[in-house]
């Protein structure tokens, strides 16, 4: 066997090891396996995902072999769920595979308890009067659920989990955790003992930024009250500053503290996302609140106290200019009120598990500390429930998208994927299954979605023909190219929660 | 059922390509001529056989296509196997090409793929237009940019300086990193082509590991030299952490030490954190995404069964979930995909001259160039065989060599230096002959 830290280097460079040990633990339930469910976990699997069992009552029809890679000529009227359970294993012996000869529909009808032995749930293909069921069943057991539907040209992907916290968001744009504004006293001991007039023309060039903008500021202070730079103009006074000091015109240290200076002007404190977080309810924490919680309830604490108004430091540093002496040191100054302000959390975090009756020790260092760094990232996502969404519409707001060009289409095509179950549920087929009769389909399909449009509040507006006689031209297809991105677009957000 | 229809492969494509539609490209004509057509006469070239054209083949067996070729010259790596799903352990070391296309024919019947085992640069140009659609699944900007500079050189415009339609030969391009992707349409002529936008991609590095462990070239070789087989020499089984500065501060002083042993100026502490931290992770979810995006421009370019890309979608899963679609617009000046540079002659410039002259144009830049006319080879650098049967034609003039016609297009392929880097390049050239009535007038006008 392939050593898994080569096999999975590509992604480990994303997610991480402790992204890939949470995968590797993930038991996930696909029900239905055409291409959607089939290629969903083929994502899955390559990654390394725990185990998968298949779900699915069909035998392999002559039209499946020509929209699912996993099924070949010698599959033909087998169980569609063991074919496409033995083709995955091969992909990857590292996961425990299994399949269930079953139509899902029957499985949430008769032995609903079945989903609870499961981490995540993916359902494809699945009509409107199973979903709301299956979704009550998953959020009862704290399984989470992924629905995922291709549907000729179109599709969707409808994440049902109750709570969803993430601690590593690596956000794509985030600013550097420097406290220029508000150095500790280490950084400013650095930075003091550094001569920003020093003569020598190559010391001058290879002072980093960071000092530069520390002593900087605390020289603007004294001569403003002891504040910093706010108004636009006060803020291009001080860049005009930094620019009178330097020593000669290719100095790239000045510059880059010229191009950095909006982040000694960024405010200082906790993000109001942030502070939502700590204000929630479930940051009073009990004995049955989850790790993440009390790690919050601890970070609450730190920011009252030792923190003063701030989380955690980040510790690492951007690149830039620097004699490399000045740039280690910097970067060991970060770590270490990095890892001082993590021994602080870890204690309050421990202290409060003692408190709510829990093993001190019971959630890991390792975790603590990556709460610890990536404590201005937090976030949480709540999604309603399925039956939510459907008997408590937001008209305002799709009356918003669908009279918005940019958006009407996708709203259109949402409606439509409902309009459709509801059109199944009344003449058991979907608009333009067959090929007879397409005419009948769509004047039916159109009926139909007046009266959905009726039930969502949102009775003066109309769908565009030309919309819906796609939907009946796509007849229920389940392309395997659409399928592809759609279980594509699920397989990442399974990794993702 | 209402009415069982015969048991049909294509059962859920023949509702896209057997009926009408209203939200259809302008040159749709459903029915089954449409589905037989496709697969008999529409021939795909998949560029790479990767993360990206593993999916490709897949998606496009399953799309319809029946006429497909790979191109790749690299070998399967263990690395390979988190997303390449057409491999297995016991297929590494052998060309991705060959196994990706002897897999996917296991297993959707009736699909016949042609595997190269090869450098993109090693086909005749020729090889390229006999393709419909060129499918790119490539890592490489300096390989797009190649392709595309093929896929150009066979557009032709009109005198009035208007693509010729039927000269354009369309590409769907993709590209992912980590959660974040994009697919995109070229059609020479009428979008812009790769060259046009090619300030979208910001400079990339990447080395094999042999440069790393024998050849060292550059400071960023040294460094990834200490970072990728020095460390393991030395700390077996401790893994490097970027972020630990006495890990890096390691780093930077092995690859030093490295440097120096070879001359090599330009290690700094700086330029080994951006080495170090540069590698382009991939995952199978998003190749999965944004194949199947190309695959399905690809079918709606090939079948006009709904409208197509306009022209560049970008898909970012690193937090929720954001695609967009911008139309870029042409660069009209483009030297790839616009009519091509306008090279003044006489007709007494002996093909051995303009070979000279176009290493000094500004706008070619081009050495050990190579040259053919209309698919007939005037020129040879290599192999060998052809150098020597084309030699000859050094001395001759090219007015003669192209048939006296005043006025034609030549391509070129050679290196191309540019900003001080070398890569393999292709240029359109549209010579014009001085001297020859009515013709330089014309093209005055045209070239201004």
């Amino acid at each position: 066997m392939a050593e898994p830290k080569t096999k999975y280097d590509r992604q480990l460079r994303i997610w991480g090891e402790q992204g890939q040990a949470a995968l590797e633990k993930a038991s996930i339930c696909l029900l239905n396996c055409g291409p959607t469910g089939s290629e969903t976990l083929k994502n899955l699997v390559l990654g390394g995902v725990g185990s998968i069992t298949i779900v699915d009552g069909s035998k392999v029809e002559f039209g499946d072999l020509g929209n699912n890679f996993m099924v070949d000529d010698s599959s033909l009227g087998q169980s569609k769920a063991k074919c496409v359970c033995s083709f995955l294993q091969e992909l990857n012996d590292a996961v425990k595979a299994k399949f269930i000869e079953e139509y899902p529909e029957a499985l949430i009808d008769t032995n609903p308890s079945f989903f609870s032995q499961f981490t995540l749930v993916v359902a494809t293909q699945l009509v409107e009067e199973s979903m709301v069921k299956l979704d009550r069943i998953c959020r009862q057991e704290n399984v989470m659920l992924i629905f995922a539907r291709s549907y000729g040209l179109s599709g969707l992907v409808r994440i049902s989990v109750k709570e969803h916290t993430v601690i590593e968001s690596k956000p794509d744009h985030f600013l550097d955790d420097l406290r220029l504004n508000n150095p500790w006293p280490e950084l400013r001991g650095f930075a003091e003992a550094i001569d920003l007039n020093v003569q020598d023309p190559v010391a001058h060039k290879h002072i980093p930024y960071v000092v530069i903008l520390v002593k900087m500021a605390d020289e603007w202070r004294t001569s403003h009250g002891g504040t910093l730079p706010s108004t636009r103009e006060q803020k291009r006074e001080f860049k005009e500053l930094l620019k009178a000091r330097m020593a000669a015109t290719d100095e790239d240290n000045y510059k880059e503290a010229i191009d950095a200076s909006f982040k000694l002007f960024a405010p200082q404190g906790i993000s109001l996302d942030l502070q939502q977080i700590i204000n929630d309810s479930c940051a009073e924490v009990g004995s049955s609140s989850s790790d993440f919680w009390v790690m919050v309830a601890a970070l609450k604490e730190f920011i009252a106290n030792e923190g003063g108004g701030e989380v955690p430091l980040e510790g690492s540093i951007p690149d830039m200019t620097s004699s490399t002496e000045h740039y280690v040191n910097l970067q060991k100054i970060y770590q270490a009120k990095s890892e001082a302000d993590y021994l602080v959390l870890e204690d309050r975090v421990r202290n409060i598990l003692k408190k709510i009756g829990r093993d001190p020790y019971s959630i890991p260092k390792a975790t603590i500390k990556s709460f610890s760094k990536n404590a201005r990232k937090l976030k949480v996502c709540r999604y309603r429930s399925i039956e939510d969404e459907y008997n408590n519409p937001s008209p305002a707001e799709l009356q918003k998208y669908l009279t918005d060009e940019d958006y009407s289409i996708a709203v259109g095509f949402y409606i439509l994927l409902r309009a459709v179950d509801r059109y199944a549920a009344n003449f058991n087929h979907f608009p333009g299954q067959f090929d007879g009769g397409l005419d009948e389909d769509i004047s039916r399909l159109k009926t139909t979605a007046v009266s959905l449009l009726n039930d969502l509040g949102c009775s003066g507006l109309t769908l565009t023909e030309d919309l819906i006689n796609e939907m009946c031209r796509f007849g229920a297809a389940e392309l395997h190219a659409v399928a592809a991105i759609i279980g594509g677009i699920a397989s990442q957000e399974v990794i993702k929660v | 059922m209402a009415d069982a229809a015969p048991p049909s492969k294509s059962r859920d494509l023949d509702k896209l390509l057997l009926r009408p539609g209203n939200l259809v490209g302008p040159t749709f004509d459903p029915g089954v001529q449409l589905r037989d057509d496709l697969q008999e006469y529409a021939r795909v070239l998949v560029v790479g056989a990767g993360g990206l054209g593993c999916e490709l083949l897949k998606d496009l067996a399953l799309s319809g296509f029946k006429n497909l070729e790979v191109i790749d010259m690299d070998r399967i790596e263990v690395t390979n196997l988190n997303r390449q799903f057409l491999f297995r352990l016991e297929d590494v070391g052998k060309p991705k090409a060959e196994v990706a296309a002897k897999r996917v024919m296991e297993r959707v019947s009736g699909v016949n793929i042609v595997p190269h085992f090869c450098r993109i640069e090693d086909k005749d140009i020729e090889f390229y237009n006999d393709f419909n659609i060129i499918a790119l699944g490539l890592d490489s900007i300096e390989a797009r940019s190649y392709i595309n500079a093929v896929a150009c050189s066979f557009l032709e415009y009109d005198s009035d300086d208007n693509p010729r339609e039927e000269t354009m030969k369309p590409m769907v391009d993709g590209g992912t990193e980590g959660f974040k992707g994009h697919a995109r349409v070229i059609v020479p002529g009428v979008t812009p082509c790769f060259e046009c936008t090619i300030w979208l991609f910001p400079p990339q590095v990447k080395f094999p590991l042999c440069t790393l462990a024998e050849t060292p070239r550059n400071a960023a070789h040294c460094i990834e030299y200490a970072h990728l087989i020095k460390w393991d020499e030395v700390h077996s089984g401790q893994a490097f952490d970027p972020d630990n500065p006495d890990h890096m501060k390691w780093v930077y002083d092995e690859a030093v030490k490295r440097a120096e042993l070879f001359g090599i100026p330009g290690v700094t502490y700086s330029l080994t954190q951006g080495v170090v931290k540069n590698i382009i992770p991939a995952i199978a979810s998003t190749n999965a995404i944004i194949s199947a995006a190309c695959t399905l421009e690809t079918l709606k370019i090939a079948s006009g069964c709904s409208k197509t890309l306009s022209n560049y979608l970008t898909y970012n899963g690193v937090e929720g979930l954001h695609t967009k679609v911008t139309e870029f617009v042409k660069d009209k000046d483009c030297l790839v995909c616009g009519p091509g540079v306008l090279i003044e002659l006489d007709t007494t410039v002996t093909l051995k001259k303009f070979i000279d002259m176009l290493e000094e144009d500004p706008k070619v830049l081009m050495t050990k160039a190579s040259i053919t006319y209309h698919g007939k080879n005037l020129y040879m650098q290599a192999p060998p065989v052809l150098e020597e049967m084309t030699r000859s034609n050094l001395e001759l003039p090219l007015y003669d060599l192209m048939d006296k016609i005043p006025k034609d297009v030549l391509h070129a392929t050679g290196t191309i230096n540019k900003d001080d880097k070398k890569s393999s390049g292709l240029r359109k050239l549209r010579v014009v002959f001085k001297g020859i009535d009515g013709v330089t007038d014309m093209d005055m006008a045209g070239g201004a």
